[in-house]
């Protein structure tokens, strides 16, 4: 039987804590440990992001860590994106703009998006296309996508002026 | 004509936003692996690594002893319970776990249980199987050799050739080409590839033994035709037997067949009494599940000296892996692919499919296709190119010169169609003035004249889609209706249920908007629930385009039938004949007298608590609806291209589409499906391969290697539509899912050897990479 470490996660504000192997990867425990079923999996060599959360404000691909690697450190997930009920101007943007289909790519991609305009509020095409270039989409050739971005950078925008 | 609801309605037209988005966006989706059961398991599939190989032994032991497991079922367990194969839903069978020898790559051997995945994973490593491994059949066009190995000796017939089939006339075809004074062919290959929905393929399999019920929550697009092919199958009575489909990740064709490994995880709940999780990984969604296409085609036409085309003649190697798990229609070995006279009028055709076994993965299923139209419309549109080379016409003159024109509908085709309508020429027409086709053609003068490699690629196809009429269509049997119940509740707001299943088109909001249509009732109040074989009417599923065409057919009738009743009721109220009754989208008023008048809404509770003399209460239809004939969408698409001389690197400059879909539901929706479907065909024509080296090891097997378009490679979409209704569907509707996919990949292709093709370059095959134009270039000595 592998040994078990204890790891300790904030996850969108809430530190849970448990025995794991060492080899269980971030996104099983996200899922499975936290119960936080909106991070999902699309691939087995980190190439779809369907997985994409925030790991201490960066967007990482939580299959490719193991659990133990982000001991200590904050995640934040789809779940954590609406406040109070409120949607957050990302969530918003995908529904007005038609920016899902099926959505199962969403959650990676709104997480990619939140890390985009954080670092940069007012992104052209193009670097929202780079941005979310290693969130993959099989359904909605992008394009609403990043209407739905350019959107939520709009309305972040105006919020911060208000 | 469609008459205009208002928003607050949201009938037909109106792009109402997605009802389904909320739970999406706050990540509470409910898709088959966010199931978790108390007490479940999970199942892990032991594959081989061998194409071809005798099964010596397989032994268990070691898998037995790791902690945590609680079965190790093989492919003679199996067989002991007669389940070590099942049928295909094409006149085959396909082995559930091996028995004797394994025919491809990554096939089922062993089916791994255990308390925790990671058991499960660490117990198949430990399954020890030996194997003798036998010669190779890769290559289709060596499958009828004499030497060629005898892949499935199972079968009476000892060949690898599966099937033959002919459409046509081919006594009248030969001599239209012998008079003809123009021939000219193409010879192409659609590859194999795999519509790698974003979601992979699993279940979780409970047969509770309290009441010997078993449920299946399952990545499917057919969810009824599952459960009966599970009772037919397992011997489970249907009854006991509950088929859901959750929210499911994308399908595009991946989702229609029946994987070895839900027979499993099936077969270990029986077993074991407790529920079974049992999810592929990408690598095995890639290697096992559906292929689509690997049509190895030769398309001749014979024309007049001025273009006008005279007759096509197709052949047609198809290439059906080890088993033939095609998801089709019976009457059709080779699906729809004799639409392949597209959007033309050729006198005389002829079309010939043969095809045969290797030792790859078995398919191949329809990719956000109806069952072959993507490889004939794909082929169609690359042979006229080639014609127009040859006879050094536009290309957009050519088809303009040859189309079906508006007063020919509905139009028979030489192979057997009935096309419904079109107007070919006007979504042409559209889509070359917006493109600024003379102006481009002029650019790419005198970028040639510099010696700069720019392209412009056409593709005018013709769908078809909605199958279809039970007369013709079937799928293992099941006729290929689909159904529709609606319920309205006394308060007026309304609950349907259908026979489909949506993968991401937004059916939750499309069909309310059919039934807001009809009936008035604000698309806000009713609710859409698909998927759950216990509730929902039988119906065959979402594929094929066929949600609109035959669902929503059934939608439409449904809501007449319950308008019907309601007739009724509001003439008992207003105290007049049924026939002193005007409807207008919401209510029902006295001819000229409209404010003497009974809403929907007041009708519905009437219906629950005044109910006119010796009439049943309540108010709720089911229609089962059979189609009259298939629905013909078509298209132009212009795509323009710019190649780098130094690198052989291809950029999609503009890509514009004009989509014809008849009525439109949604457009917001119909949108959003086309550039979705834009980007698959991009993926096909540039990126997309999954092939085999000679030993029969799969390459493109995982997302490493198996390259799908990101935003980055994804050009922007200019849409644009015309709208020739369908006169045989209810509300005119024609469907449009896969219009994208099946039109786009010829326009992307035809681009780039336009841009080559003052170089003598007739035709390159799929997926063009850069390197395949950087070798041409480089043969032909123009490479910077
Ligand atoms: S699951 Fe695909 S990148 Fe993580
Ligand atoms: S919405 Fe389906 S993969 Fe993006």
């Amino acid at each position: 039987m592998p040994s078990t470490r204890r790891v300790s996660i904030q996850i969108n504000g809430e530190k849970i804590s448990a025995e794991v192997e060492p080899r269980l990867l971030l996104v099983h425990f996200i899922r499975e440990t936290a119960g936080l079923t909106g991070t999902h999996i699309g691939c087995d060599t980190s190439s779809c992001g369907a997985c994409t959360v925030l790991l201490d404000g960066r967007p990482v691909k939580s299959c490719t860590l193991f659990a133990v690697q982000a001991d200590g450190g904050e995640i934040s997930t789809v779940e954590g994106l609406n406040r109070n009920g409120q949607m957050h101007p990302i969530q918003e943007g995908f529904h007005l703009e038609h920016g899902l289909q099926c959505g199962f790519c969403t959650p990676g991609m709104m997480m990619s998006a939140r890390a985009l305009l954080e670092r940069n509020p007012h992104p052209d095409e193009q670097e929202i296309r780079w941005a979310i270039a290693g969130n993959l989409c099989r359904c909605t050739g992008y394009q609403n996508i990043i209407k739905a971005i350019q959107y939520a950078s709009k309305k972040m925008a105006e919020g911060v002026s208000a | 004509m469609i008459q205009q609801t208002s928003p607050e309605i949201g009938g037909m037209g109106h792009s109402v936003k997605r009802k389904e988005d909320r739970r999406f966006l706050l990540g509470k989706g409910n898709y088959v692996d966010d199931i978790h059961l108390p007490h479940m398991v999970y199942g892990q599939l032991v594959r081989s690594p061998f194409a071809h190989a005798l099964i010596k032994s397989v032994n268990t032991e070691a898998a037995m002893r790791v902690p945590g497991v609680l079965a190790v079922i093989t492919g003679e367990d199996l067989a002991k319970a007669g389940l070590a194969w099942m049928p295909t839903l094409f006149f085959d069978k396909q082995m559930v776990l091996a028995t004797g020898k394994v025919l491809f790559q990554s096939q089922e051997v062993a089916f791994v249980v255990a308390e925790t995945r990671f058991a499960a994973a660490d117990a198949a490593e430990l399954v020890e199987v030996d194997y003798e491994e036998l010669p190779v059949l890769v290559d289709p066009h060596h499958a009828l050799d004499a030497d060629a190995p005898i892949l499935r000796p199972d079968r009476e017939e000892k060949s690898n050739h599966i099937f033959h089939w002919e459409v046509g006339d081919r006594a009248a075809t030969a001599k239209a080409f012998e008079k003809a004074p123009v021939r000219t062919e193409v010879t192409a290959v659609f590859q194999r590839c795999h519509p790698a929905p974003l979601e992979t393929c699993g279940c979780v399999a409970d047969f509770n033994t309290a009441t010997e019920r078993l449920t299946v929550w399952l990545t499917s697009q057919a969810p009824h035709a599952h459960r009966t092919l599970f009772a037919l199958v397992g011997g489970i009575p249907e009854n006991n037997i509950r088929v859901i489909s959750p929210d499911i990740g994308g399908g595009f064709g991946n989702k229609v067949p029946i994987y070895p490994g839900y027979v499993c995880a099936v077969v270990a709940s029986l077993k074991l009494g407790r529920p079974v999780k049992w999810v592929e990984t990408r690598s095995e969604n890639l290697q096992s599940t559906g292929f689509a296409r690997d049509y190895h085609m030769r398309a001749e036409i014979a024309s007049e000296s001025d273009g006008t085309v005279k007759a096509l003649r197709v052949q047609t190697l198809a290439d059906h892996g080890a088993f033939n798990a095609a998801a089709q229609p019976t009457k059709f070995p080779a699906g729809l692919f004799s639409i392949c006279t597209g959007s033309y009028k050729f006198p005389n055709a002829f079309c010939e499919v043969d095809g045969v076994y290797t030792n790859k993965a078995p398919g191949g299923i329809a990719y956000r296709c109806s069952f072959r139209v993507t490889e004939a419309s794909y082929l169609i549109e690359r042979a006229m190119d080639v014609l127009a080379y040859q006879l050094n016409t536009d290309p957009a003159e050519l088809r303009l010169k040859n189309f079906i024109r508006p007063d020919e509908f509905p139009y028979e085709t030489p192979l057997g169609w009935s096309y419904d309508s079109g107007n070919y020429a006007a979504a042409m027409n559209k889509a070359l003035e917006i493109a600024g086709y003379r102006e481009l053609r002029k650019e790419q003068e005198e970028k040639r004249r510099r010696g700069e490699l720019m392209g412009i690629g056409l593709s005018s196809f013709t769908e078809v889609v909605g199958a279809g009429p039970a007369h013709t269509f079937d799928i293992a049997g099941l006729k290929m209706f689909d159904s529709c119940e609606i319920r309205i509740h006394p308060t007026g707001k309304a609950i349907a249920r259908l026979g489909t299943k949506s993968q991401g088109q937004g059916h939750e909001t499309t069909f309310p908007q059919i039934i807001a249509q009809e009936l008035g009732i604000p698309v806000s109040d009713i609710t859409l629930e698909e998927g759950d074989t216990d509730t929902a009417p039988y119906g065959l599923g979402t594929y094929a385009s066929r949600s609109t065409p035959v669902a929503g057919g059934a939608t439409s009738v449904a809501s007449r039938k319950i308008r019907e009743k309601a007739r009724k009721i509001a003439a008992h109220l207003l105290e007049v004949s049924e026939e002193d009754l005007e409807w207008e989208p919401g209510k029902f008023f006295v001819k000229g007298a409209p404010s003497k008048a009974k809403t929907i809404q007041e009708i519905a509770f009437a219906a629950y608590t005044n109910i006119p003399p010796g009439m049943e209460a309540g108010l709720e239809a089911v229609d089962y609806y059979d189609p009259p004939n298939l629905t013909f969408p078509f298209g132009t698409y212009i795509c323009v291209v710019d190649i780098d001389k130094g690198t052989g690197e291809i950029k999609v400059r503009r890509f514009i589409a004009v989509d014809d879909c008849g009525n439109i539901i949604n457009p917001m929706i119909v949108e959003g499906q086309i550039h979705g479907g834009l980007a698959e065909g991009l993926g096909i024509a540039f990126m997309q391969l999954i092939s085999y080296d000679e030993s029969g090891n799969v390459q493109g097997g995982n997302f490493m290697d198996y390259l799908l378009p990101t935003a980055v490679e994804t050009p922007y979409w200019e849409t644009d539509k015309t709208c020739t209704p369908s006169p045989h569907h209810p509300i005119g509707a024609k469907g449009v899912g896969e219009s994208p996919n099946v039109g786009s990949p010829a326009a992307f292709v035809n681009a780039v050897v336009d841009a080559l093709s003052h170089l003598g370059v007739r035709h390159i095959d799929m997926p063009i990479a850069s390197w395949k134009v950087w070798q041409i270039l480089k043969e032909k000595g123009v490479a910077a």
